[in-house]
């Protein structure tokens, strides 16, 4: 066979492959990115089948599932709502941030790295994951519950916290001095600061200006503005995600609604694709040899997470069930984290972190919604769809 | 009335609730796509919903109607939400009115203030989309539409200007 029917072939065994393991997630009813990275795992350097014709492209879809993600993540929040999450949980989000962060980074320097790579697994252990958990409080029935908004904002609160982190931790890993750390740093702060006080003045204003009644225009509208911005904001090191991120964040409107049927199929296919890369970039064979470290940092993160999410509920006067239940929600690790090991990939110093990230993703994404699911009480719910 | 209160849930829409007279919490999440979701939390665990609905337009549409809401007015709320600047009112035509008696064509309705008469409502009948020679009774209720000023003359008009 010629490259390019290889190419076809390999491609569509991979992505076929997928479709069976979603099929497979939902009637676990599981998250399918575990199956996603040990598909990766399963596929790549040392793994079971190695494919090597189509990984050039799966490396470019890869990105774009990053891209796609923060973007995704951007709409779904309004400008008022980042403004209030950062008001009102503001305590409880800096708890769960030093709760959370400083495992992942006391265990790397345990573990004898440098203080670039164990910054890095910090920001592993402390993201939860916004995809799981909002599909977990849906299947469960628990948007009505009135300790979901506490979720819920601190849920926002790490993902504003994200898109400071990630060029943070970029700048750090790539060289560059100190001043040019913190200018990048207050770059990214201010510009998205920016962003978000435009659109708490301005309104739907660029919505409005970017969203057509043609779904074929939005979608290319917004599809060629996130990569463009997405590529300056990587050509001045605040990431390319942080810039998906910010133009997700400018976006607003009634248009934005009809832009999740219009995006979410696309970033549903090059998520799974930047799940099945990073396994595909993660040897296999060092797994077993983190394995010990990643269940033990499991078991703490999970125990802060419950801690830090018990606090943060109890301070908006939510009874002890819906306490632990804020908690156990909370305990989903997810693509957040994946995202943050993926960029550390090439970091000196950082060759462990991968394999320790993915077993860690793979355990915290299976164990945190089965916690959850654990709290629910008896009822009497009808499905909900 | 218990009074209703609205908390934001970032990322998924609103959520409003409210308790019941018999300590339940009862509650609709409104969702950005659409979909609402209707819940019930018993006063045993009151941050837990014990029952969960979800419901599509229509299935809210048929839920208020049969809980004795009227569709007709979301609906025009709706429109009115859609289209900006654009207001309905109900106008009830008091008995000392200069028009009793009149047709639309002669309170020149339209050509003065530039709002619609888009149904008169007599009794509890209602007849939808009127014509200039439509007779305005007292006690009749104008359904119109147009632009706030509009609206507030048409109000002075009916009542003799």
């Amino acid at each position: 066979m010629d490259h390019g029917a290889l190419l076809l072939v390999e491609l569509g065994a991979v992505v076929l492959g997928l479709g069976i393991l979603a099929r497979l997630a939902s009637r676990l009813a599981i998250s399918p990115i575990p199956l996603y990275l040990l598909a990766g795992l399963a596929i790549g350097e040392g793994g079971l089948v190695p494919v090597v014709t189509s990984e050039d492209f799966i490396e470019v879809g890869a990105e774009l599932g990053v891209i796609f993600l923060l973007l995704m993540l951007g709409l779904e929040y309004s400008a008022g709502e980042l403004v209030a999450g950062v008001r009102e949980v503001a305590p409880a989000g800096l708890v769960d941030l030093v709760l959370n962060f400083t495992p992942g980074l006391v265990t790397g320097l345990i573990l004898g790295w440098r203080i670039v790579p164990a910054l890095f697994l910090g920001g592993v252990t402390y993201i939860s994951s916004t995809g799981v958990i909002a599909k977990l409080l849906k299947d469960l029935g628990w948007m009505g519950n009135r300790e979901t908004p506490v979720v819920l904002s601190i849920l926002v609160f790490e993902d504003l916290a994200m898109a400071i982190l990630l060029p943070t931790l970029a700048v750090l890993a790539f060289g560059g001095s100190t001043s040019g750390a913190i200018l990048t740093i207050g770059l990214a702060i201010g510009v998205m600061a920016a962003a978000i006080a435009f659109v708490y003045r301005r309104g739907d204003w660029f919505g409005d200006l970017v969203f057509h009644r043609s779904d074929e225009v939005s979608l290319l509208t917004v599809f060629g503005l996130t990569l463009v911005v997405a590529g300056l904001a990587e050509g001045v090191n605040i990431s390319a995600a942080v810039g998906a991120f910010l133009v997700g964040i400018a976006l607003s409107g009634e248009a934005v609604a009809r832009a999740d049927s219009l995006l979410s199929p696309l970033r549903d296919l090059f998520a799974a694709v930047f799940f099945v890369f990073f396994g595909l970039s993660t040897d296999p064979r060092e797994i077993p040899g983190v394995l010990l470290v990643a269940v033990l940092l499991g078991v703490v993160t999970a125990a802060t997470k419950v801690v830090g999410g018990r606090w943060a509920a109890s301070r908006r006067g939510i009874g002890r069930a819906g306490q632990q239940r804020a908690g156990l929600t909370l305990v989903a690790r997810g693509e957040f984290s994946i995202i943050i090991a993926g960029l550390a990939v090439g970091v000196p110093g950082a060759e462990d972190l991968p394999a320790l990230a993915a077993a860690y993703v793979l355990l915290m994404a299976v164990t945190g919604p089965l916690a959850a699911k654990l709290a629910d009480p008896g009822r009497s719910r009808a499905a909900v769809g | 009335m218990p009074r209703i209160e609205e908390t934001s849930l970032p990322g998924v829409g609103l959520r409003f609730d409210f308790t019941a007279e018999d300590g339940n919490r009862i509650g609709v999440v409104h969702h950005r796509a659409g979909r609402k979701e209707l819940f019930v939390c018993t006063a045993e665990d009151p941050d837990a919903a014990v029952v969960s609905l979800s419901l599509s337009d229509d299935d809210s549409h048929a839920l208020s109607e049969a809980l004795g809401g009227s569709t007709v007015i979301a609906n025009l709320n709706d429109l009115q939400q859609r289209i900006e600047g654009l207001a309905i009112d109900w106008l009830s035509v008091d008995t000392g009115t200069p028009y009793a008696g009149k047709t639309i064509g002669d309170a020149r309705i339209r050509t003065r203030t530039g709002v619609s008469v888009v149904a008169v409502i007599r009794g509890d009948q209602p007849h939808p989309a009127p014509g200039p020679d439509f007779l305005i009774e007292a006690s009749d209720t104008l359904v119109v539409v147009g632009t706030p000023e509009g609206i507030r003359s048409v109000n002075e008009i009916l009542t003799g200007g």
